[in-house]
């Protein structure tokens, strides 16, 4: 009864037979140890367990592992495997270090995928934008501002290396 | 202090992140142990029912399903929920890890059911078949009260769980002299706390060594240790509590909850790892909630505005069933209402209620944003009855520094405080005289503008012991290893917090080592002495302050050993930057690493003293701490839509001395949007079955990025005398302090329609009917006053 799929998650292959109801968020967890991503709700709404499908922000809670079969995946766990990291921290990460971006660190990955996303999108966003486009990830410790300044942080040092 | 200062008192960036930005660090769902079982736990859907039946049988045979429990199967192996309360005539309440015979709330749990893997488990849970005689529902809390009203608990006489009361001055007859009573009813909300984990437990059992180990999302490891031990009536030495990463807590993992008992009972049972993982829909039914107080206020005040005296009746909401502190929170509002005015005559009534709902319990702010909603509205009712300006009542009414420490008619001795300086502070930095300015000036155009002080004062550092039901110090072991790198060893339990980082500051200040030469370590009860926990904004104020301790008995014994190497009077002498240096003569030093190194060889020793650098303390604290503060709230609503929109928020707080201050911003920060999400958003809906309508982060709104704008923080600093470092606790404060600006701003907003009050949420719907609805039909308006 399992499907075979075929992907590649932080640049490594993977091919697994998996039940047709696994949900990808529990494949990565569970199947291949990438315990980064974290479960908040199971319905969507928390954004804790988002990742990069083929570079969008996905919640993988809401995504069956089959349906990922061909995609390319980055987790949390790859993120300093990115060109963007130079060999260290990627620039989001690093901002959140600095910023005081993260008290429990429970939605972290999530959000920090989240700005990933949104600044390979836009590389100078401005408040009003970061904040929507994190409005699907919910933060309950640090009441937000210093994840914006996070975000702003790591927009400077991207367009910097860029010039 | 003695040593010389290099890293309290700075923005050091968090030891914590690294782990956490890149998702390398372990919380409880992140374990995995060989032949692991997942727990289920089949929950009620009926507020309050009579269960005749269930029938596990075909949940049994469904693939991978190893066992199923009812509470038959737990009886007298399980003992119930433990209550830490003890409030005189306190009716019994205990919640069954497994409901017996009845359930008396949506999500109680019926029966566990033990499977090979998620998947199967959530299959078989479907399985379980309970034959339930739904009964009335006790929802509301006046209906509650009434003579006919259904019972929770059927043996009791009624759903009054205990009244608790308190007077202290003359009441009746600072009513009688005063010129006005003012009057208003308020209810502060129930709430659910959200933390973005939702609680996991996985529990292990070893035959061989009769050894239980469980991994827990919790505060209070060493309290659940304990609680655990006597819940399964297995040796404590036997168990083992770790705690990993935390994802969030407010209270809601200060608890101790069916399921880690359940995964324990089932351990032992089967032999086998078992973890369950909450949903995040358990989580909003099942863990405990927060507030679900109501308040009849009546303030008796002279012309002037001073107010001569309080009374106070409060319906405290407690739920079915008591967790660990249910009962008690209510009477936290009780000692706080008061504030930080001087209102020596004073009455306060609380009832305590049960009724067919999850329990509350002690959420970010536990009792005291109740406190200080209820009298901060008050205040404001007073202002606009007397016409008088919300600050400058306010500034009549607060005791004057040199009044600390200052008895309250509640009997608290308030530290230390200065709460005009405060108040000026954050008036001036809101820009509070031009807003009122600018507030007439858009009333004539026909926009509302609305300005909403809040002066709070918190009650922290819990505490003293006299005054906490089990225990109100806290641990710390800290020991210099043969290298020179110290490991503390904290019974606190920080989670999300960052004391990781903040404690390693203070032992390496004081030691005169490196911040990274420094590691704590937290919440593993085999490997740190027994501990109170992290919650009651304790952790750096009694916590903080054992490590502080500790580090004092180790300075003396390194100075002492270094005095006898160098033949020195160790009173000259002083330890920084990792040597041991003469006052007198600089160029005398001897380096830490040898004085480390002296205390192990144990060759050179000065006679009587020990081998090794090892020391201990348990703090008692000799009192709470009291940080306080005034925050400003400006917000404008849009009279066609009813939407409020926050303008400006400016916070002043006063929690002593910061020992890293960008912990501290976060932790204000962070506070005051949970408290926007009370004002604005946030409320668990039961309807009258006793469902709860916002059971999912589809109905329940809490702050998103969007929902907030920036906000403006500052300090003054009054450094409490109750402890060393003059540390308060920040925790809680913004919950505490930024609610009842956000109402006050809403309602001086709407002052132009006779809106005198509005309970919270101020959601967009509640705020138009305010505004279009004739002032004598408006919900929520207050009685009238005489």
């Amino acid at each position: 009864m399992g499907v075979a799929i075929h992907l590649q998650v932080n640049g490594k292959s993977c091919q697994d037979e998996v039940e047709p109801r696994l949900l990808l968020v529990h494949y990565l967890r569970e199947h291949l140890g990438l315990t980064g991503t974290h479960v908040g709700c199971e319905t969507s709404l928390c954004g804790a367990c988002t990742v990069l499908v083929d570079g969008r922000a996905v919640k993988s809670c809401s995504m069956l592992a089959v349906q990922a079969d061909g995609a390319e995946i980055t987790t949390i766990e790859g993120l300093t495997s990115t060109p963007e990291a130079n060999g260290g921290l990627h620039p989001v990460q690093e901002g959140f270090w600095e910023k005081h971006g993260l008290q429990c660190g429970y939605c972290t990955p999530g959000m920090i995928l989240s700005a990933v996303e949104l600044l390979r999108e836009n590389p100078s966003p401005s408040d009003a934008q970061i904040r929507r486009a994190l409005a699907g990830n919910l933060c309950r410790c640090t009441g937000y501002q210093h994840i914006i300044e996070a975000v702003e942080y790591a927009a400077k040092k991207l367009r910097a290396r860029k010039r | 202090m003695a040593t010389a200062t290099k890293l309290i008192g700075k923005p050091i960036k968090r030891k914590e992140d690294p782990r956490l930005v890149q998702g390398i660090a372990h919380y409880v769902d992140d374990l995995t142990l060989p032949g692991m079982l997942h727990l289920g736990i089949v929950r009620s859907p009926y507020a309050h029912a009579r269960v005749r039946s269930v029938d596990v049988s075909k949940a049994l045979a469904a693939p991978g399903v190893v066992a199923v429990l009812t509470a038959e199967d737990v009886q007298g192996a399980i003992a119930p929920i433990p209550c830490a309360a003890q409030i005189p005539d306190m009716k019994p309440a205990p919640r069954p890890v497994l409901a017996t015979n009845e359930v008396r709330f949506v999500g109680e749990g019926v029966a566990a059911v033990v499977a090979a893997d998620r998947y199967a488990l959530r299959d078989a849970m479907d399985l379980v078949e309970v034959d339930y005689e739904p009964l009335p529902a006790v929802v509301d809390l006046e209906k509650a009260l009434r003579k006919d009203s259904p019972r929770v608990h059927d043996g009791l006489a009624d759903n009054a769980a205990y009244h608790w009361a308190l007077e202290g001055g003359d009441v009746k007859k600072a009513f009688k002299q005063a010129d006005r009573v003012v009057k208003l009813r308020m209810l502060n909300q129930r709430l659910i706390p959200v933390a973005m984990e939702p609680r996991a437990v996985l529990a292990q059992y070893d035959r061989g060594d009769n050894r239980l180990t469980l991994w827990s999302s919790s505060q209070i490891p060493h309290i659940l240790r304990t609680q655990i031990a006597a819940m399964l009536n297995f040796p404590e030495y036997g168990v083992y509590v770790i705690v990993p990463e935390v994802g969030g807590g407010f209270g809601s993992k200060l608890n101790v909850y069916p399921e880690e008992a359940l995964a324990c009972h089932l351990a032992i049972k089967l032999e086998k790892p078992v973890k369950w993982n909450e949903g995040r829909r358990e989580n909003f039914l099942s863990t405990i909630h927060g507030r679900g107080e109501s308040c009849d206020m009546e303030l008796a005040v002279k012309r002037d505005g001073t107010i001569l005296g309080m009374r106070a009746r409060v319906l405290a909401d407690l739920g079915a069933y008591y967790q660990l502190l249910t009962p008690l929170i209510p009477t936290l509002t009780g000692l706080m209402i008061c504030g930080c005015y001087r209102i020596q005559n004073l009455s306060v009534e609380i009832t305590g209620v049960l009724t067919n709902k999850m329990a509350t319990d002690a959420y970010r702010g536990a009792g005291r944003p109740e406190a200080t909603y209820f009298v901060e509205r008050a205040m404001d009712a007073v202002a606009a009855e007397l016409k008088i300006d919300p600050a400058e009542l306010r500034r009549k009414n607060f005791p004057k520094p040199k009044d600390f420490p200052y008895a309250t008619a509640t009997g608290l001795i308030y530290d230390t405080a200065n709460y005009q300086g405060a108040l000026e502070l954050a008036l001036k930095k809101s820009g509070y005289k031009a807003l009122r300015r600018q507030q007439a000036a858009l009333r004539k155009k026909g926009r509302l503008l609305g300005i909403g002080l809040s002066s709070y004062v918190e009650i922290c550092a819990l505490g003293p012991s006299s005054a906490m039901p089990a225990g109100g110090w806290e641990s710390a072991t800290i020991r210099i290893e043969p290298t020179g790198r110290v490991r503390v060893l904290t019974g606190s339990s920080p989670h999300g917090q960052g004391e990781e980082t903040s404690f390693s500051q203070i032992a390496a200040d004081m030691l005169g080592v490196g911040l990274d030469d420094v590691i704590i370590v937290h919440g593993d009860t085999s490997a740190v002495p027994y501990g109170i926990g992290t919650f009651g904004s304790r952790t750096l104020a009694v916590g903080g302050t054992a490590i502080y301790r500790c580090c004092e008995k180790l300075r003396d014994k390194l100075l002492k050993i270094a005095g006898h190497l160098m033949q020195e009077d160790p009173a000259k002498l002083v330890l920084r930057a990792k040597q041991i240096v003469s006052k007198r003569d600089p160029k005398k030093s001897i380096s830490f690493a040898e004085t480390v190194g002296a205390a192990y060889t144990a060759k050179t020793l000065p006679p009587g003293v020990e081998p090794g650098l090892e020391a201990t303390h348990f703090y008692e604290p000799s009192n709470f701490t009291f940080p306080f503060g005034t925050h400003v709230a400006v917000v404008e609503v849009d009279r066609e839509t009813g939407e409020v929109k926050l303008v400006k928020y400016v916070a002043v707080d006063d929690c002593g001395n910061l020992i890293n201050p960008l912990l501290v911003e976060g932790q204000v920060q962070g506070g005051i949007v949970q408290s926007i999400g009370q004002a604005m958003l946030e409320e668990a809906v039961y309807d009258d079955q006793g469902q709860l309508l916002t059971g999912e982060l589809m109905d329940y709104a809490i702050p998103r990025a969007a929902d907030v704008p920036k906000l403006e923080t500052f300090h003054t600093v009054t450094p409490t005398p109750v402890n060393p470092m003059g540390v308060k606790g920040v925790g809680e404060a913004g919950t505490i302090g930024a609610t009842p600006a956000l109402v006050n701003a809403v309602v001086d907003a709407l002052a132009p329609f006779g809106v005198r009050h509005l309970d919270m949420p101020l959601k967009r719907e509640r705020v138009w009917k305010a505004i279009h609805q004739a002032p004598s039909e408006s919900a929520g308006r207050p009685r009238r006053s005489k």
